[in-house]
């Protein structure tokens, strides 16, 4: 039994305090923290923060209607191609669907921005988004995906794209599909020894001469090191 | 093992407020001396080579919001310092038309989890700021003081760096830096062109070991997610740990200070805190008490240790406990390397900051501002994580197909992806930190309407920026526009005008303040004596960066460690003479 429940208790007057108080076994004491829905982050985390992540990937925002047109609009900005998959194949939607719980900023433009999807296929097609044939929709997103070019009273749309555009790449490029794309070669442990040589060169840069003989050598990392009394290390 | 509850009637030689860098440094100075210490540490523990406390090398996917910040971690989802800006139910109220930000780690360890590891010494001017330019006041101290002790902190912790010979901004013992990353490589051949010096970082990272129980950097670039290997320094794996495991040092985690007791004559006798595991009041007696809870939570907890002898709170007779509060200056500006667009791939990674950095190296005396900054540098092919990919509705004009056209911004497709990974590392930037000027004005004090959930009055904030520090912004802004160009980068976003002072931080988001307990030899104008022991009050020491009379163009952390180290042996040496 917590703490809550003996307040509860305690102020709706059912039972005798002192035998609550006093009957409390430690192992009531402890909450069961222990995740039940996979998916929160993991590594020292604190109880509030299990909480929440457990709250929040316990909670649905978009409707299965939204989640119909999520789906075909993040593969529209992420698409499979020669080298890699699309953006659902990457899982992005869930990302963006705990990223609206996350940070609750996104809820409005991302509802109001599909709403408007349909309004505008309403009123120039007769159809809402998910009716639309292929073509008639990369109509529509042609006029708001391309935030130089679009027509000022649609602002409101562009900017609903942007931040969708904004959370479809992050969503893939943060994947293990995003990072062999892009090519990412961190995130293991190594022996760091300068920009490859090769590079350098192609880049019209070089060590500075001063510090060559000061420059960590990776071959020395495993030898303790000695100063004199000037600060000049000698082993 | 530490304590979550304890309540002991037996007395400690001392008890520390907090095992951040000051009183990690204090538990094991004083533990090594043979003394009975009890520490008081507000968070939980922690150790990141238990793989249940383990972010490090865990990739973005882990996280379900890919690494984005939270309220509790507002660095990341996976950096390791836990509390934030805006802690549930530790509030902090600002007096109007004033602005201060506060950032506390609530765990062992404290803020030496978050910090960048920028381990710098100050140098001689640094202490004597009043005698060059007639502003603030100078140390009681001098470099030469505190020489002997940066050494041995260089020696027992270990920090990369190069000698350089700059007078003020003295050589240590350093371990080898390690190369400089392309874009680094890009910044020192911009900055050749405007005379400005960029050398090797001095970070505390162990590019080689310096003993046996910790081991060596492995370049993730992940510093601020705690190292398995204890290969960077922090308070609890460095400092906490070891004295706990070879000396009489008792740990109490989840322990809110409240207030330090005190007898009829005047002098401490203890703490009295919160237990955060059950919300009841303990107390601990011991025969000394050194706060190191932070500049400010240290301030704090004098302020409302109130008493017949301390009606001000203890250490206040002067009224300056939490007066002179100063952060450093600070601010940024970005770029995109057009050199940089479909770079070659290698891991890049290295140490977790800069492998570079600039130190201050102009003549103030020909410049309209008082006090100097360093400059930090910030790019490369970083682990992809929250953001990346973001404003491409801005940034995908600077990408040119092969007949030299500009992308148009936004879009979608196929080309975007190929996009997103071409521009992947090509951005970079800069941040100037300075050093302002001290002032009596800015402050904080006990808020009398506040209490947070343990039911201790909170703090509030009084801080303004002067013209001095308005002004060092600006050149900040000149100066970052100049190296970017001179390396060959395109400038990204607008230049910050006076309209946002330049760019100029929030007082506090720099995470470097500093100054309300200061020390002097007049005790009418400071809290502290020259060995860090309240004037008033001579069984109570500060070990934070409360003691600092200035806070110069450098982190202030070494400077922390190297006085906290200072002062135990004074502890200790009266200690033994029987003076406390």
């Amino acid at each position: 039994m917590n703490r809550r429940e003996n307040l509860k208790l305690l102020f709706t007057g059912s039972l005798a305090s002192g035998l609550l108080l006093t009957n409390c076994t430690p192992e009531d004491k402890q909450a069961d923290l222990s995740p039940k829905i996979a998916g929160g982050t993991p590594g020292g985390r604190i109880e509030a923060e299990i909480e929440r992540d457990q709250q929040l990937l316990s909670e649905t925002f978009f409707t299965q209607e939204e989640r119909k047109k999520l789906d075909i609009l993040v593969d529209i900005i992420m698409p499979a191609d020669d080298e890699s998959g699309s953006a659902t194949e990457a899982g992005v939607p869930d990302f963006i669907e705990f990223m609206m719980k996350d940070s609750p900023s996104y809820q409005t433009p991302m509802r109001g921005g599909m709403m408007w999807l349909d309004s505008y296929g309403n009123d120039h097609y007769g159809k809402t988004f998910l009716e639309l044939s292929e073509n008639e929709r990369m109509e529509i997103i042609d006029l708001i995906a391309w935030p130089d070019k679009a027509s000022p009273e649609i602002k409101g749309a562009v900017n609903f794209f942007n931040i969708l555009r904004n959370l479809t790449a992050t969503g893939f490029f943060t994947t293990e599909m995003g990072f062999n794309y892009l090519g990412y070669k961190g995130n293991v442990a190594n022996a760091w020894d300068g920009v490859p040589k090769d590079v350098m060169q192609k880049h019209g840069v070089e060590l500075p001469e001063k510090y060559l003989p000061y420059y960590l050598k990776p071959e020395e990392r495993g030898t303790v090191a000695v100063w004199d009394d000037e600060g000049n290390l000698i082993g | 093992m530490s304590f979550e509850i304890k309540s002991s009637s037996e007395t400690y030689d001392v008890i520390i407020v907090g095992s951040g860098a000051g009183g990690g440094m204090a538990s094991k100075i004083l533990s090594e001396a043979g003394l009975s210490v009890a520490v008081l540490e507000a968070g939980k523990d922690f150790d990141p080579a238990k793989d249940e406390d383990r972010t490090q090398l865990r990739p973005s996917w882990e996280s379900p919001r890919r690494g984005a910040g939270t309220r509790i971690r507002p660095f990341g989802d996976f950096d390791q310092a836990i509390g934030g800006w805006d802690i549930e139910g530790e509030p902090y109220t600002r007096a109007q038309g004033t602005s201060f930000d506060w950032f506390r780690s609530r765990m062992v360890g404290g803020r030496t989890n978050h910090w960048g590891r920028i381990s710098l010494r100050f140098g001689p001017n640094d202490f004597k700021r009043k005698s060059i330019d007639g502003l603030g006041d100078n140390w009681p101290i001098g470099y030469d003081d505190l020489k002997p002790y940066y050494d041995r902190v260089d020696k027992l912790i270990g920090v990369f760096g190069s000698k350089e010979g700059i007078y003020n901004e003295p050589d240590g013992f350093f371990l080898p830096p390690p190369k400089p990353r392309l874009h680094e490589l890009y910044i020192m051949k911009g900055a050749k062109k405007s005379n400005m010096p960029v050398i090797p970082g001095r970070l505390s990272m162990l590019t080689r070991p310096i003993n046996n129980e910790r081991g060596v950097c492995f370049f993730c670039n992940q510093c601020n997610r705690a190292c398995q290997a204890y290969a960077d320094f922090s308070s609890g794996t460095c400092l906490v740990k070891p004295a706990m495991q070879k000396g009489n040092v008792e740990l109490y985690t989840q322990a809110m200070v409240r207030s330090v007791t005190t007898d009829e004559k005047g002098n401490a006798t203890g703490v009295s805190f919160i237990s955060k595991v059950d919300m009841k009041e303990y107390k601990l007696r011991s025969r000394v008490v050194v706060l190191g809870a932070s500049a400010c939570e240290s301030a704090r907890i004098m302020l409302n240790s109130k008493s017949k002898t301390h009606p001000n709170g203890v250490g206040n007779t002067s009224g300056m406990v939490g007066r002179y509060l100063h952060d450093s200056t600070g601010a940024d500006r970005m770029g995109i390397m057009p050199d940089l667009i479909d770079r070659e791939r290698y891991n890049e990674d290295g140490v977790g900051g800069m492998h570079v950095y600039t130190p201050w190296w102009l003549e103030n005396k020909k410049l309209d501002f008082a006090r100097g900054y360093h400059i930090e540098y910030w790019g490369g092919m970083t682990m992809p994580s929250y953001g990346i990919g973001f404003s491409m509705d801005t940034m995908r004009k600077y990408l040119k197909d092969e007949f030299g056209n500009p992308s148009p911004n936004g879009g979608y497709g196929e080309g975007l992806k190929k996009d997103i990974r071409r521009i992947y590392g090509s951005t970079l930037g800069m941040s100037g930190r300075g050093e302002s000027i001290p002032q009596y004005s800015n402050y904080c004090e006990i808020d009398n309407n506040v209490v947070d959930k343990y039911g201790i009055p909170v703090l509030k904030f009084h801080y303004q920026w002067t013209d001095q520090e308005i002004k060092q912004a600006k050149h900040m802004q000149d100066t970052f526009e100049e190296i970017l160009t001179e390396s060959g980068a395109t400038l990204l976003g607008k230049k910050p005008g006076p309209e946002t002072m330049y760019g100029l931080a929030t007082p506090g988001r720099i995470i470097h303040e500093v100054g309300t307990t200061r020390m002097g030899d007049n005790p009418d104008t400071s809290v502290l004596n020259s060995n860090c022991q309240a004037h008033d009050c001579k069984n109570l020491f500060v070990v934070d960066a409360g003691p600092f009379v200035s806070q110069a163009d450098k982190n202030p952390t070494w400077t922390i460690l190297a006085l906290a180290w200072r002062t135990s042996d004074y502890i200790v040496s009266e200690l033994k003479k029987k003076n406390i």
